[in-house]
């Protein structure tokens, strides 16, 4: 079962519209809209909703001064850094300043979302417009203030640097190298875009005391513990389940969101079900946006491309909080070294305040934005050099036997970047064969002799994955013979029922069929991390892994006794633990699942026949042995020492319309190492939908905000994702270098595709022009302003 | 993103629609296929007070081809009219420019004279109907009258129908002889909105010279404007008419606009790239292929 391209499982009941989504539940909830700040940056002087009070349906009416204070207070900062000095963070409702259009001033509670709206209409809410403060550059030191306790709007500044083996400084070895660069990029925000936005349903059990939530989340386990805190209720006394969900992308993994506690609040204060469904304007202006950097390089290298010194200097776009802190210049700061070895590296970064909507992890988290960095600087070194770009990169790629190999800063996890594995040269070699590289020079120029203009581009990444610090999984196996596996963190439609079942199959030997797999609910499964940072396969496929050899191994032991053979003479095949080489004697899982079990009321014909096996146990001895405990089942977790390391390289042919314009991706490579492969059918869709999302930033999307901080592009209109349409057929080749970290040598796959697309369509969009392209996206009208303004 | 209350009407008869349109009138709002009243609805970009749904006047839904031309009624939608082989044998520019509009779920739905009432200097209809010299037709209580094309976009999404008026139903004319027509543009993504178009039509003489070539343009002004590039490209054949002219010709008379998606430079250069192309089409066609 492992390593095959099993059809995923979830798929007939996502794609026939048979997907339960938080939208599809609580039919008769009351429903929630919100009144949102149409203002980047205001003081809110006095609401009036009196206008309100007399729409038809109308239930209840909350500003920030209906909350209790645990409500009251800002909302936690979850990831806390030394170098975030000046985190700061929302309160579920605004108490007197709004910083961006579309923050929530007004919940409004009615019985359907339309009369909702229609009380939000009539609902006043007197503003002082401030100045906001647009744009990173224009925020960094000015003394226009996002908040008024920032100086300068620098939330957090960090210097990280690693010096030359020798000692040397990124600076002193800049100085010092025969050839040096300086230039400046610029990536534009863009956003996770789920088609399914954000979504709370919260049914308050009075009589019993108990609150269900469902959240349209990436960890409902955490959702779970804020949401307890928040409203002071016993944790056992809240479940929260994420339900299908359609899609995440990062996004969801910010928790507590404002609606996340105040849904639930409002379920158990007025004892109704009641939920909110996010629209897709909300989800443009009240969610949240990442990628936006201005960075400056300096780099220093020899004759032959290596790199000397490097120094990045990057200016960050937090948005107006920080609640999920400065991880995504981190990771940028950190992956930005790819599969390099590079001298000496600086590295610092201002992650700022502006009066836009809040940055928090995309897909790719910042690596997009450091591999961009990256990889235009091995373009310009083989520019500046007059070499191959691939020969930059080759004469610079850490080698196979240098691994573990220590970059010597540390990772998100607060751990060492050390990578674990990895062949890059051998998966350069094969992405220059997948995608043609030395033969095409001759396509081009028999292109260019057709008036076409075609360029190639390539680009490398590493992506550190599968993050700590744990997680767990149980597997229980029923007296049916069915098995049950669950795990606490989430779905969000990447064929977790379909890999983890596929690992439970070949560790137990089970079929396929007779495995389900539960995720994300926390009445299945109480400890858990979440679904972000590449790590589902990684952390929930180990621990699941680990408690299904529990489950084995105690199988093993409850057959060996009925069969009277020794546990290691033992395998289990199809269901049914046998001896080896002796056929006939067998016994089913079904029914070692009952003798597991003391307690042996024949409620089914399963356990019925179990009992010819069931010798009295001992009178001597409790029934339940000391350290024994009945039925058959595991739990187990697992954690990491450290993150594992992926990586991958991608290249592009992209052709550029000589009049027009217009940029087409004619063929897209992928080389791709995320160790052993569970379903390779996955990690291709996987790896599709990355390049998909990252033809999208190179592109189409960017977030259009004007000088008053309003979002000119807020819905589907103008905030271009690309359609199938605008995506390239895609390439794929598989390299497995297996992780030595973990029991089933996996890293991870989900952010993969989409990290270095940016850099690879303007290395090639670069080399169809021969016009330096320093930002992303590029739409054709700039391509049009960029061959203008060429000399 | 739920629309603000309304009365919604769904009358059975022409007759009764427009009684309903006479009283409500400006408060009133027509809905045939939707595609762009209903988003304005939901975002609370529109507020009418009354919905007048005419989806049962199904007398409506006729698409009829005579030498005249091609008659779309006021519920014909855009996949029906693209789909009939009369409409395109009649007259091909409307399937070339159908294929334009949007994706297909919304061209089942959405209808043709919608569009036209609608008037969005960005959509393919209204350059269509302003190139082929096209007319509305307009029925109030009481009255019909024919609005043509040069007369029926006063703005940017206003027509010359009235409140209490309902169109219902648009006339593409058919080509004279030696004639041939195109549409070319380029969109951000495959079924936007176009950041430039071009409808272009040619006709030769007797002697298989060009005898007038005229483009349309979208997105490139407040309304769809005829653009006559006869005397730019000479009367010549069409292997040796000055194109290149032409298309300077249409640069310096169209008037685009920038928004966040192009600059007015790029629109102007594209628009005169693309009539180049949809003119040299549009004369290949006319000389028979």
């Amino acid at each position: 079962m492992f390593g095959e391209p099993v059809r995923r499982r979830e798929d007939p009941r996502l794609l026939t519209g048979r997907g339960r989504y938080v939208d599809d539940l609580g039919a008769g909830a009351l429903e929630v809209a919100f009144v949102r700040s149409p203002h980047a940056h205001a003081r809110i002087r006095d609401i009036d909703v009196s206008a309100a009070i007399d729409v038809d349906g109308l239930v209840a009416i909350y500003t920030w001064e209906d909350l209790p204070a645990s409500l009251a207070e800002p909302l936690p900062l979850l990831i806390p850094h030394p170098a975030l000095t000046h985190g700061r963070t929302a309160r579920p409702l605004a108490r007197d300043v709004v910083r961006h259009v579309g923050e929530p001033v007004v919940m409004v509670v009615a019985r359907d979302r339309y009369l909702a709206e229609d009380a939000c209409a009539l609902i006043r809410v007197d503003y002082e417009v401030l100045r906001p403060v647009i744009g990173p550059e224009r925020a960094a030191g000015s003394r226009r203030l996002v908040h008024d306790d920032v100086p300068g709007n620098v939330g957090a500044h960090l210097v990280q640097e690693v010096p030359s083996a020798a000692g040397t400084g990124a600076r002193e070895a800049i100085g010092a190298a025969p050839h040096t660069l300086a230039f400046r990029l610029d990536i534009e925000r863009s956003a996770s875009m789920p088609l399914e936005g954000r979504g709370v349903c919260a049914r308050w059990d009075a009589d019993d005391g108990s609150l269900r939530v469902y959240s349209s989340t990436q960890t409902s386990t955490s959702v779970r513990m804020a949401v307890a805190a928040k409203l002071g209720l016993p944790l056992p006394k809240v479940e929260v389940i994420a339900p299908d969900v359609g899609g995440g992308f990062g996004v969801k993994v910010m928790h507590p969101w404002p609606e996340e506690v105040l849904v639930p609040w409002a379920a158990v204060r007025l004892g109704r079900e009641v939920k909110w469904t996010e629209d897709r304007r909300e989800h443009f202006v009240s969610s949240a946006h990442e990628r936006a950097q201005v960075q400056f390089v300096r780099v220093g290298f020899d004759g032959e491309g290596r790199v000397l010194g490097l120094e990045v200097t990057i200016l960050h776009d937090h948005g107006a909080y920080t609640p999920y802190g400065i991880i995504v210049p981190i990771i940028t700061s950190t992956q930005l070294l790819g599969p390099y070895k590079i001298g000496a590296y600086r590295v610092e970064f201002s992650s700022v305040y502006t009066n836009t909507v809040q940055v928090t992890p995309y897909r790719g988290a910042g690596r997009p934005q450091g591999v961009f960095c990256m990889e235009r600087t091995m373009d310009r070194i083989a520019r500046h050099l007059g070499i191959d770009r691939t020969a930059v990169r080759e004469a610079n790629l850490i080698q196979p036997g240098e691994f573990p190999y220590d970059q010597g800063m540390t990772f998100q996890d607060g751990r060492p970047l050390i990578y674990d594995s990895g062949d890059y040269p051998r998966s350069l070699r094969m992405l220059r064969e997948l995608i043609g590289w030395d033969s095409f020079g001759e396509l081009k120029a028999r292109a260019a002799a057709e008036g076409r203009r075609l360029g190639i581009g390539v680009g490398c990444y590493v992506e550190g994955t599968g993050v700590g610090p744990y997680e767990g999984g149980h597997v229980q196996v029923t007296s049916d013979g069915r098995v049950h596996v669950s795990t606490g963190l989430t779905s969000q439609g990447q064929g977790h029922e379909t890999v983890f079942a596929q690992i439970a199959a070949t560790e137990l030997g089970v079929p396929l069929e007779r495995i389900s797999v539960v995720t994300g609910d926390t009445r299945r499964f109480g400890y858990a991390v979440g679904t972000f940072a590449s790590r589902a396969a990684v952390m929930s496929g180990n621990a699941i892994a680990l408690a299904c050899r529990k489950v084995r191994e105690k199988a093993l032991r409850i057959a060996a006794g009925v069969l009277e053979a020794d546990p290691r003479d033992l395998e289990i095949v199809d269901g049914e633990v046998r001896v080896v080489g002796a056929p006939g004697a067998s016994v089913p899982l079904a029914t070692v699942a009952v003798l597991s079990n003391p307690l042996r009321y024949a409620f089914d014909e399963e356990a019925a026949r179990a009992t010819q096996f069931a010798g009295a146990s001992p009178p001597d001895a409790p029934p339940v042995a000391e350290g024994e405990e009945p039925g058959l089942e595991g739990r187990d977790y697992y954690s990491p020492i450290r993150s594992t390391f992926a990586s991958g390289m991608h290249a592009a042919i992209v052709e550029t319309d000589p009049l027009t314009a217009e940029i087409r991706v004619l063929r897209y490579a992928v080389v791709h190492d995320c160790g052993r492969l569970i379903n390779p059918m996955i990690v291709e869709g996987q790896i599709h939908g990355g390049v998909a999302q990252g033809v999208g930033g190179a592109l189409y999307e960017r977030m259009v905000y004007d000088e008053h901080g309003q979002l000119l592009n807020a819905s589907f209109m103008d905030f271009l994702m690309p359609y199938a349409t605008e995506i390239p057929p895609i390439e794929t080749a598989h390299l497995e270098t297996p992780s030595p970290l973990n029991p089933l040598g996996i890293k991870g796959a989900g952010e993969a595709g989409v990290i270095p697309v940016s850099a690879v369509i303007a290395s090639a969009v670069e080399d169809a022009e021969g016009i330096p392209i320093d930002r992303m996206p590029l739409s054709p009208s700039e391509l049009f302003d960029l061959r203008r303004a060429a000399p | 993103m739920k629309p603000p209350p309304f009365d919604y009407h769904s009358p059975r008869s022409v007759g009764e629609a427009l009684e309903i349109l006479a009283a409500t009138g400006r408060d009133g709002k027509v809905l045939a296929g939707g595609q762009s009243l209903i988003p304005m609805l939901n975002m609370r970009l529109a507020a009418p007070g009354h919905v007048v749904d005419i989806n049962r006047l199904t007398e409506l839904a006729a698409v009829t081809v005579g030498p005249d031309g091609v008659r779309t009624g006021a519920l014909a939608r855009h996949a029906q009219v693209e789909r009939s082989g009369p409409v395109a044998a009649a007259q091909p520019l409307l399937r070339r420019a159908l294929r334009l509009v949007a994706h297909p779920a919304i061209r089942n739905r959405g209808t043709v004279v919608g569009s036209l009432v609608h008037a969005d200097p960005a959509a393919e209809l209204p350059a269509v109907l302003t190139l082929l010299g096209g007319s509305v037709r307009l029925a109030r209580r009481g009255a019909v009258r024919d609005v043509p094309a040069a007369r029926f976009f006063t703005g940017p999404l206003e027509s010359a129908a009235e409140p209490d008026e309902l169109a219902v139903s648009a006339l593409f004319p058919a080509l004279p002889p030696r004639s041939g027509t195109a549409f070319h543009e380029v969109a951000r993504r495959h079924g936007d909105y176009a950041l430039a178009g071009v409808a272009a039509r040619v006709r030769l003489d007797d002697d298989l010279r060009v005898a007038a070539a005229e483009v349309v343009c979208v997105n490139a002004g407040p309304v769809p404007e005829l653009v006559d590039v006869t005397g730019d490209c000479g009367h010549r054949a069409p292997g040796t008419a000055d194109w290149g002219a032409a298309a300077r010709a249409v640069r310096d008379r169209i008037d685009p606009e920038a928004d966040i998606h192009a600059s007015a430079a790029y629109r102007r250069h594209l628009a005169g790239v693309l009539a180049e192309r949809a003119l040299r089409d549009a004369a290949t066609e006319a000389a028979g292929g």
